[in-house]
């Protein structure tokens, strides 16, 4: 194991540098070393750093933990390394043919250079765009349980209609994610005494009354891989983005949509949301609807009303709740006809 | 070699356009300078009430930081306020950083930490332990319009002058008039966030003499402020901007970086430099909320009769930042019945400052957006409603203009864009699933000019030196006025050198209100034709001059000679001169400045069309601009390529302000939430479309001795509301807030 080790009391936020070799070694890392944190890309902790809302002693860099085969092939499917860049991914072949639903909610995200840097582990984990989250002096209870949420009755446009608490309405706001709930991805987890494997749509969880936490992830846990199951919807998908800005923002709302048809009847639908909740919203029941329904404007229009329902907007959000649904809509469209899509994941 | 006097007009491209794509050009905060400490400002994270302590032990002690400094504990400064007061100051009390312990803002600077580096100096930032005292506070434009009054008078309000006299009787006519709106408009705060971060290098040279590296529009008005300011001679501190990534008027005033990095200089009388975060840009210079309502009437024959437009505007609790919000409609449109209001609320904000564009594209959207509705109500097509109340003469002040050509702007942008296939119906075009909408849009701007004071001399190699202490934010001045000067002299621009940016150079205002080309440019004019006659004369001097039997305007300046115009073998060369004159260089300065007199007998202004389409998704109502055509009347263009490029900025800019800029305020909290480029939306390249401008020819011989009007705001005036416009005839509905969230479009089918 390489460290460099800074000990000239001189420099401020002092902080030791681990590059473990291994993923064990990570680990033993992080459980004895007192407010570590692992890193990967950096796009979001050293964001998280400079903003002051963050500052660990330790960076246990997990870029040299040996497992970096970009994607790989597996008996249930595809399996997408946690340490591979975002970009690497979605450009990998095996995405682009078999799952690009998937390269093409990850290309909706950030911008080409964040995306150089972004791993698939640190998307899964990069945390809310909530202002006052972001704002170390304004309170905030998933930064500090119990000081209460300004986004309430603030400026709410970016928050959450779905599953939300009256302690938090932050949006979980991957993109990527999205596609790998609608894709029924799982995660793959080195834990304290064994290795664990977790449904993605269980995953992230909602705010509840911990806020705090994003995730189910344990501490000293490390993401190691993201598994695909062979069914990659890659003749009928769409993702779509409604944001402020063509590019370089983060979602408004989003919509991953796969189909499996037979003629126009649908045999197998998934429809993921983001921007709208502290997760990626799947509803099963609105999926379970589709099945062997004509594939027409009606049903998907349908589906979305069971998808919104018992959604709740703030002042500055209530918009969302038709934008979804309409969303939906277009993306089934979208899906049908892939060809008619653009880049970006701009509506068509 | 050019020999002919024909670099202006020319699309030369920027002569420091390489240093700066390729990281040769410094800006402010990378002079590199011997024993540098840096600094770090520790921002108010309340907005309103006192400091009760404020504990600086643990940041001082810590390794490598130099001092603190506090309101506690900061050296003297001038305490009168008209020390403090630059030449851009609105009425009112200028804020006086460190003052005392009462915080008027959130992000106001409260203390100072030095240290030998800048990341010690921003972690010891984190060290300095403050108590304060919280006090009620008022952020918010739109619940405290019933506290608006008239805004004080001061020096600024020459510039600014206040809304002209009712004319008429309005509210008659608007009850008698058959057609008429009435318009309610809101707009949230945006700040000016240039690329570059606002930072300043102080030099301590030693006996109270500071050369300084600064962000700024304007050296001359930060070297006085610091002068007075810290009681210095004006000639020991030079203030040096030499390139400027940007400022839209944030540089206008000196910022309070420069006054904690100059105090800081010259107390611990060592060299500082001081660079502020992209998160302080938002605790100084904003272009403020704006509430207005309009009143527009016609008769049956669309020729409008009344024109009310109330404005109120928001300010600090220390100045009263005046814009020109409510003036402009009845200077391009003739009514007999007029009524202006222009009022502030002062709410616990700093002070805004001018944005490019400062009220003219908040009052012109608005006054364009109720224009656009009247013209519907006439079911009269917009360009032609406008057309119909065109004025020849300004209807205001009822005198001519010096020139105006918004007619042939309305006319070629229109062809340009294909205005005529519009099919008036709302809602009528579409493409697929996108509704297309087609909006235009006037702009007017001013035409200012300053007195500026130029050196030029022929320099000892026989090349023409030309100095002025104007800055260049990045809009082409240095080529600009390379052009001008190589014009007068008939010199290729190689052989012209132009000195700017620099305090020590001859006088120039600030670089704002589109005002640096004609003023220095004319003190280039008058200094050159000085020069010319000053070698004219010095030549003809010489013993067996074959010049002296010719009249001077028979003598010319071409390709570095001095010659007889008919009679090109009687010549000399620049260099000869010099020789002639033992080697020594000759120079002359001189003032230029507009010629009050005589313009007051006419108005001034330049003028523009903007014509857009916008596509609109039908369901989800994502909107895009994807033609838009801005035709520009701005007097002579000197150089097509940097003027095009300003009004391309300012189109992309309309697009921004129209549809993405957009300063989050809290007003619970008192703070603005998005201070990063991040949830601070400008637009992408994505956003950006298919833009063109169209300069249409203007000739005016009676502005200034180049002809030239100034091109850097008039962009910015005209294309939001043809966006707006644009949008309500896509969908038939009007939104009277910017920025617009396509969200807006929504709601008409939300229960
Ligand atoms: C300006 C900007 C715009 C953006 N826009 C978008 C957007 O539009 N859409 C979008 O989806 N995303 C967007 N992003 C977010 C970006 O996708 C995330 O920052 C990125 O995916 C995080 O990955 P990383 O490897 O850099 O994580 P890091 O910053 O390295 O880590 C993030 C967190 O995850 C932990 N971690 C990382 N890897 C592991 C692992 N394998 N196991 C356990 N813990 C781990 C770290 O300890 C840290 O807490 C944007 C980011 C920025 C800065
Ligand atoms: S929404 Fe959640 S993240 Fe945002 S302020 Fe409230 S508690 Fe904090």
């Amino acid at each position: 194991m390489q460290s460099w080790k800074y000990t000239e009391d001189y420099h401020m936020n002092n902080f030791d540098y681990f590059k473990p070799k291994g993923i064990e070694a990570a680990r033993e890392l992080i459980v004895s070393i007192p407010n570590a944190a692992f890193v990967a890309g950096g796009t979001n902790l050293i964001d998280l750093w400079k903003y002051n809302l963050t500052n660990p002693s330790a960076l246990i860099d997990l870029n040299h933990t040996g497992n970096n085969i970009t994607v790989q092939e597996i008996d249930s499917g595809v399996r997408l390394s946690a340490f591979a860049t975002n970009a690497s991914t979605a450009y990998h072949p095996l995405i682009e043919n078999r799952y690009p639903l998937l390269a093409k909610a990850i290309l909706a995200g950030a911008s080409g250079q964040i995306r150089n840097m972004a791993t698939n582990g640190g998307n899964l984990l990069q945390r809310t765009r909530c202002y006052y989250f972001y704002d170390p002096d304004s309170p905030c209870n998933k930064r500090n349980p119990g000081s209460g949420c300004p986004a309430i009755d603030g400026y709410n446009r970016m928050h959450a209609i779905l599953g939300t608490s009256k302690h938090c309405i932050a949006v979980f706001p991957s993109d990527m994610c999205v596609a790998l709930a609608a894709l029924d991805a799982r995660v793959n987890i080195a834990g304290q005494k064994s290795s664990r494997c977790v449904p993605f749509t269980d995953f992230h969880r909602l705010p509840e009354d911990t806020p705090e936490l994003d995730n189910t992830l344990g501490h000293g846990e490390i993401i190691t891989s993201i598994d695909l199951p062979h069914k990659g919807f890659a003749s009928n998908y769409s993702y779509l983005k409604i944001r402020d800005r063509n590019s370089y923002a983060f979602a408004l709302v989003s919509v991953a949509t796969g189909l499996e048809l037979e003629g126009s009847i649908i045999k197998d639908a998934r429809i993921a949301l983001g921007g709208v909740a502290h997760k990626p919203w799947r509803i099963r029941e609105a999926e379970d609807f589709l099945r062997e329904k004509q594939a027409t404007e009606k049903t998907f229009e349908s589906a979305a009303a069971i998808i919104l329902s018992g959604a709740q907007g703030f002042k500055f959000n209530k918009f969302k709740i038709e934008l979804a649904k309409r969303a939906i809509v277009r993306n089934a469209a979208m899906a049908l006809n892939p060809s008619i899509q653009k880049p970006g994941a701009q509506p068509s | 070699m050019t020999q002919d006097n024909n670099a202006v007009g020319k699309p030369l491209s920027r002569l420091e356009g390489k240093a700066k794509v390729t990281g040769e050009a410094a800006y402010a905060g990378d002079y590199q300078v011997p024993n540098l400490l840096y600094g770090y400002v520790v921002n108010s994270t309340i907005t309103k009430g006192k400091i009760v302590s404020i504990d600086v032990s643990d940041a001082k002690s810590y390794n490598g930081v130099i001092a603190i400094f506090t309101h506690e504990n900061r050296p003297d400064y001038a305490s009168l306020d008209l020390k403090h007061a630059d030449m851009d100051a609105p009425p009112g009390k200028v804020f006086k950083p460190l003052q005392n312990g009462d915080i008027k803002f959130h992000g106001q600077p409260i203390a100072l930490v030095v240290a030998t580096d800048f990341e010690t100096a921003r972690y010891a930032s984190t060290l300095v332990k403050i108590k304060y005292e919280e006090q009620p506070f008022e952020t918010d434009l739109e619940k405290n319009l019933g506290r608006a009054r008239e805004p004080k008078k001061g020096l600024a309000t020459a510039l600014k002058p206040p809304p002209p006299k009712p004319k008429g009787d309005f509210e008659k006519a608007y009850e008698q008039s058959p057609f008429k709106v009435s318009t309610e408009f809101i707009h949230g705060t945006e700040h000016h966030n240039p690329i570059e971060l606002f930072a300043t290098t102080v030099v301590y040279e030693g006996d109270g003499k500071l050369t300084i590296y600064d962000k700024t529009q304007g050296t001359v008005n930060n070297q006085v402020y610091v002068a007075n300011v810290f009681g210095l001679h004006y000639k020991d501190v030079r203030v040096l901007a030499p390139y400027v990534g940007g400022a839209f008027g944030s540089g206008l005033r000196p910022q309070y970086q420069l006054f904690l990095c100059a105090m800081a200089a010259l107390e611990l009388k060592r060299n500082v430099r001081l660079t502020l975060e992209r998160k302080q840009m938002f605790s100084f210079s904003h272009r403020p909320q704006a509430h207005q309502i309009l009143k527009f009437s016609a008769d049956k024959e669309g020729m409008v009769t009344g024109l009310s437009h109330a404005a109120i505007g928001e300010t600090s609790l220390y100045e009263d930042n005046i814009e020109i919000v409510s003036s402009w409609s009845n200077r391009l449109y003739p009514a007999e019945n007029t009524h202006f209001e222009y009022k502030l609320v002062p709410l616990c904000l700093h002070s805004p400052i001018d944005m490019r564009a400062p009220g003219g594209s908040t009052g012109m959207h608005a006054i364009e957006c109720t224009m656009d509705e009247l013209a519907f109500k006439l079911n009269v097509d917009p360009l032609e409603f406008r057309l119909r109340n065109y004025a020849e003469m300004d209807p205001e002040s009822e005198k001519p203009f010096t020139s105006k050509a918004l007619r042939e702007c309305y006319i070629k942008g229109a062809e340009k864009f294909g205005w005529h296939q519009r099919n008036p119906i709302p809602g009528s075009m579409s493409k697929g699933n996108k509704l297309i909408g087609y909006g235009m849009a006037s702009g007017i701007w001013d035409a200012y000019q300053f007195p500026a004071r130029v050196e030029a001399s022929i320099s000892s190699q026989g090349k023409l030196l030309i100095s002025n202490a104007t800055t260049d934010i990045g809009t082409g001045t240095l080529t600009v006025m390379t052009q001008i000067a190589a014009d007068e002299f008939g010199l290729s621009i190689q052989d012209v050198s132009f000195v700017y940016g620099d305090s020590k150079q001859p006088f120039s205002m600030f670089q704002g209100g589109s005002a640096i080309t004609a003023s220095t440019g004319v003190a280039i004019v008058v200094a050159a034709k000085a020069l010319k006659k000053k070698l004219i004369k010095k030549v003809k001097a010489l013993a067996n001059s074959p010049f002296h039997v010719f009249q001077d305007d028979a003598i010319v300046f071409r390709g570095g000679k001095m010659m007889v115009k008919h009679e090109p073998s009687v010549s000399i060369s620049l260099e000869e001169i010099i020789v002639a004159n033992k080697g020594r260089a000759i120079k002359t300065t001189n003032m230029g400045k507009p010629h009050l007199l005589k313009l007051r007998k006419y108005s001034k202004a330049t003028h523009s069309a903007a014509f857009v389409e916008v596509e609109i998704d039908r369901e989800l109502k994502t909107i895009n601009v994807t033609r838009a055509v801005t035709a520009v009347a701005a007097g002579k263009i000197i150089n097509p390529k940097t003027a095009r490029s300003q009004i391309l900025g300012s189109m992309v800019w309309s697009l921004s302000k129209a549809l993405r800029e957009e300063t989050i305020l809290d007003s619970t909290l008192g703070k603005y939430m998005n201070p990063n480029l991040a949830e601070y939306h400008i637009p992408v390249h994505a956003d950006v479309h298919d833009f063109d401008v169209v300069f249409v020819e203007e000739k005016d011989e009676l502005i200034n001795e180049l002809g030239v009007k100034g091109v850097g705001e008039i962009g910015l005036i005209a294309m939001p509301a043809a966006i707006t416009n644009a949008i309500f005839h896509a969908t038939g509905k009007r939104i009277y807030k910017l920025p617009i969230h396509f969200d807006e479009l929504l709601k008409d089918r939300i229960a």
